[in-house]
């Protein structure tokens, strides 16, 4: 049997940064777009060989905006991987998509080159928010869009959204998740704002400009999703991610799930054969790279059995279902107790966790305070 | 009678306010006398330790011995003996000076006459010395040498129309007080035929040769090979050296006579045998007559001192050991909190003092403490009749036994521009001073005198004094006595239990205050946890303030994928290792930086 492994790709463009963002993208780079993703093709195909043994199950393409690329750029990436690699005929194919920079005919190239997932940023209904987040779309292209994106072809589109931003009221966030619901899309990720080091938010917050919202009312906006999603249809299946029925995210379930991924381009994180890693930061020295793993792997760390523990437990009870005991003695020859009783003990009787049939998962309180919670997993 | 060897040696010791520039002046004065080349000078010789360095003060009094040919050709012999210039070492000051036929007073030709000046001029004065002025700075644009001298005349009391103008930083007219030394300063007088009579008036340890004494010798000799007797500690030596200080260095001699100061060594293992103010004498043909006015010191504020971390507590046992060495008047002895662990309490001069011990242990022993609020020493009248001293608030007996209760005043002196007399006035009245006196000093300065309770001035009294002040106002305080008082313990409660490190004796009107403060401080340094925590004051089982730290709603990465698992390995790494530095106290972590927020309780 070959090994099942994920492809994650990196495109590191933007028509313009998010306030809030702190992932590796470039603004006003278009004359740079050719070479990267040149570049970006060379580290596939030249690699292939390395992944020979491996079925592709999942590929999810990031960024940045994916969708700022030509459809020509957008079909030499997937070219190059259904050329060189043995993806499965049921893989998962995900591409990120802003709302504002598709239309009609890219939508159905796009879905002619078997990306069959599509992951829409919306974040908020109200204009007034997607201005103060520093997004380019507005509500209309949003619907537009989305409905074009139906029109394409696409079954399975995810919506992310997000509280918690400074200003959002109650009946702004309710309005949201009614009309997002409206359009009936299969996910939705619901994401409370993360104020980052290094983005323009964290400049404003420490400037004491921008009010973070209140931990109450950022738990009563979590309910609330949670709430009105789970009326409609929608299963939570991590703490952010909602879906109908056999809709989950199979690609972000490898991660929580502590299983291999490699990941292409800018910036972009792999685990693979036991080894994390990822690659250069530098623009510059990526594409000078021609797609050379030698030159572009860094911080390569080889995780201890500890660690791998440790992750497999912080990981895998972010996800509803949580970890099953069977699965911990399978991977680690030990059985969880052996390892951390007295931590399930404590989390138990402090009701931050539930077992039930072999398996344990944060009770609704725990997810609310999973860090507390995870580090007890920290040895 | 003064012999002729006598006739050419002058004792003398630099006076002046902090930062007026004794130790600069000290140093042009090795270095004008040729001890030093300019290559070989670094900066501020006779200040050794870092700390003292980088703060600009002195603490421990040496001496060093200069040679000086005057413009008639004589060759003298100076010892300048260097004297710390804060009130804590108040003792220390005024034994150095017993040491000194004269003293250089040192003033700032833009800041004039300050608290500090006064102390340590009169004592001088007391001390019997001649007093020689110097105007310093007069290179400054700000200088006004006049002012400064009109405010020695006047203020003090002494003649200093012809005192030399200087720069101690530049070099100027450096000479001229070199000149003036001979001239002005009497030498010493002592016999030496008289039986042998040397005060101490500092020791400092040295691995190599045991505790170095440092002394001026009244009357008599003293040579190697010599049995001599420390009269207080009735301990017995006999001498393995004699010799005097070069800068920075020992340089032995044969024999120190009548009028010469310099130091010996005896093979003496601790510190604690030399008390300074002690008479050195010899065991074959004692004196009759120890130099008057010894006392041993004692500690006046005490602290609880805790390793950071529980598993230091042998490094730091080891380090106020070590420190102890040199300094006599540090105490400490083993104390154990519910809180805090294994620690000491530990006994200071005063609050420089404190600080100064608290920062050699983080610096020089890379040690990571937490320290519990200052007290001083308390009196108790049992109703039994029995008295009790106690300075750590855990002793405290019960309140029904307790007849009264005496705490300890100081007499207060701060010299001010006369814009900042209303809010300094207001700050001692809050702080229960008792107004004595107000006296202009100059146009723009006045002097208030104020007696306050000890305690008042711990915690934070100069801090804000200088705040209060735009950092103009200069402060000295010497002990008066003891005065009833009308005195509580407060006590804190952490989810409901009392937290020993944190209680304290405060004034009973200013318990609420206090403890309400208290409380909020801690409200913000207490992390929340999954429960309601509330932070009590109390007064007995009285509760008098209370602040509550809400339960932890919300704690959670809302995103988490392939890119971001080491960075958020990362980060619940460093919260473990933020917690295991926590404190518990039952179920609840408090971090060091709790017990230190109580210290600095902003006055504003």
């Amino acid at each position: 049997m070959k090994q099942p492994l994920s492809i994650y790709i990196h495109i590191p463009f933007c028509v313009k940064k998010c306030l809030y963002c702190d992932f590796p993208s470039f603004a006003g780079c278009e004359n740079i777009y050719d070479d990267y993703v040149s570049a970006l093709c060379s580290e596939i195909s030249d690699n292939a060989s390395v992944f020979s043994d491996c079925e592709i199950k999942t590929i999810f393409i990031g960024g940045g905006t994916p969708t700022v690329l030509s459809c020509k750029n957008i079909g030499k990436i997937m070219d190059s991987i259904i050329e060189k690699y043995n993806v499965s005929n049921d893989a998962e194919i995900t591409s990120e998509a802003n709302p504002e920079t598709v239309d009609f005919k890219k939508l159905s190239e796009m879905r002619s080159m078997y990306i069959n997932r599509l992951s829409m940023g919306v974040q908020a209904w109200q204009d007034r928010l997607l201005k103060k987040l520093g997004r380019i779309h507005t509500r209309e292209t949003f619907v537009a869009n989305f409905n074009e994106a139906r029109r394409a072809g696409f079954k399975n589109i995810n919506c992310d959204l997000m509280f918690s931003l400074p200003s959002q009221t109650m009946d702004d966030w309710e309005e949201t998740l009614e009309n997002v619901l409206k359009l009936k899309p299969e996910h939705i990720s619901a994401y409370s704002l993360i104020i980052e080091d290094g983005t323009p938010f964290k400049k404003m917050f420490d400037e004491g400009c921008l009010n973070p919202i209140d931990d109450d009312i950022d738990r009563k906006m979590y309910y609330l999703c949670k709430e009105m999603l789970s009326d409609k249809g929608y299963k939570q299946y991590e703490i952010s991610n909602f879906a109908k029925p056999g809709f989950e995210c199979r690609h972000n379930c490898v991660y929580w799930q502590t299983q291999e991924y490699v990941g292409f381009g800018l910036a972009a994180h792999s685990y693979f054969n036991g080894k994390r890693f990822h690659n250069t930061l530098d623009m510059k020295k990526y594409i000078e790279a021609k797609g050379s793993f030698n030159k572009l792997h860094e911080d390569i760390e080889i995780l201890s059995e500890k660690e791998k523990i440790e992750e497999f437990m912080f990981m895998g009870l972010r996800m509803n279902r949580g970890i099953e005991k069977e699965e911990f003695k399978n991977r680690f020859n030990f059985e969880i107790d052996d390892i951390y009783k007295n931590e399930l003990c404590k989390l138990k009787e402090e009701k931050l966790i539930n077992e039930n049939n072999g398996r344990i998962f944060l009770t609704e309180y725990g997810m609310d305070v999973s860090n507390y919670v995870f580090e007890e997993f920290i040895k | 009678m003064s012999s002729s060897r006598q006739s050419k040696i002058r004792n003398f010791c630099i006076v002046a306010h902090i930062d007026h520039g004794k130790s600069t002046l000290a140093d042009r004065l090795i270095q004008k006398t040729g001890l030093l080349t300019e290559r070989e000078m670094q900066e501020q010789v006779l200040d050794n330790m870092d700390i003292e360095r980088e703060r600009g003060i002195t603490i421990k009094s040496q001496a060093v011995r200069l040679v000086y040919k005057s413009k008639s050709g004589e060759e003298y012999i100076y010892n300048l003996i260097d004297t710390p210039g804060h009130v804590d070492f108040n003792y220390e000051v005024s034994r150095s000076l017993a040491a000194c036929e004269g003293a250089v007073l040192v003033v700032d030709a833009a800041q004039g006459v300050e608290a500090q000046t006064l102390a340590n001029v009169y004592l001088a004065i007391d001390n019997n010395l001649e007093i020689l002025p110097v105007i310093n700075k007069i290179d400054l644009p700000s200088a006004n040498p006049q002012m400064a001298i009109n405010e020695i005349e006047d203020i003090i009391g002494i003649p200093a129309h012809d005192a030399p103008l200087i720069s101690a930083k530049n070099g100027i007219n450096i000479e001229e007080v070199l000149e003036k030394i001979a001239e002005v300063i009497p030498p010493p007088s002592g016999d030496e035929n008289k039986p042998l009579r040397a005060l101490i008036f500092d020791s400092v340890y040295d691995s190599y040769k045991g505790v170095i004494v440092i002394m001026r010798v009244m009357d008599g000799k003293i040579q190697k090979g010599s049995k001599v007797r420390f009269m207080a500690t009735k301990k017995e030596f006999e001498v393995v050296e004699v010799g005097y200080f070069g800068p920075g260095k020992l340089i032995p001699c044969n024999t120190l006579s009548a009028g010469d100061v310099g130091y010996l060594t005896a093979s003496i293992k601790n510190v604690a045998d030399t008390h300074v103010g002690d008479t050195v004498t010899d065991v074959e043909n004692p004196t009759h007559e120890p130099f008057p006015g010894y006392k041993k010191v004692n500690p006046m504020v005490y602290c609880g001192i805790f390793p950071a971390d529980g598993a230091k507590y042998p490094e730091l046992k080891d380090a106020l050991e070590k420190l102890q060495l040199n300094d006599a008047s540090l105490f400490f002895e083993p104390e154990t909190s519910a809180a805090l662990g294994f620690g000491f309490r530990c006994g200071f001069l005063g609050l420089l003092h404190l600080e100064i011990i608290q920062e050699r242990l983080e610096r020089e022993f890379n040690l990571d403490l937490v320290t519990t609020a200052p007290s001083v020493i308390y009196k108790i009248f049992l109703t039994d009749g029995t008295e009790i001293d106690i300075s750590n608030p855990s002793n405290m007996p019960d309140p029904a036994k307790i007849e009264h209760m005496e705490e300890p005043v100081v007499k207060a002196e701060i010299i001010l521009p006369k814009d900042y007399i209303g809010t300094i006035m207001e700050l001692c009245q809050q702080r229960r001073g008792e107004y004595e006196s107000m006296e202009y000093l100059d146009d723009t300065r006045a002097m208030l005198v104020y007696h306050m309770p000890l305690n008042e001035i711990i915690y934070d009294f100069f801090d804000v004094l200088k705040s209060r002040s735009r950092g103009y106002a200069s402060f000295d305080y010497s002990l008066e006595g003891y005065k009833e008082s009308s005195l509580v313990k407060l006590d804190i409660l952490v989810n409901r239990e009392v937290v020993d490190a944190l209680s304290f004796i405060v004034f009973k009107d200013s318990a609420v205050e206090r403890g309400r403060k208290i409380c909020e401080k801690l409200k913000k340094e207490i992390p929340r946890h999954l429960f309601e925590i509330p932070i009590q004051a109390s007064i007995g089982s009285k509760i008098v303030a209370r602040s509550t730290v809400s339960a932890m709603r919300k704690d959670v990465l809302a995103k988490c994928y392939g890119g971001d698992i080491s960075r958020k390995r990362k980060l619940l790494e460093k919260q473990k290792e933020g917690k295991k530095r926590m404190r518990s106290i039952g179920s609840v972590e408090v971090p060091q930086s709790a017990f230190m927020s109580v210290l600095k309780l902003d006055d504003e």
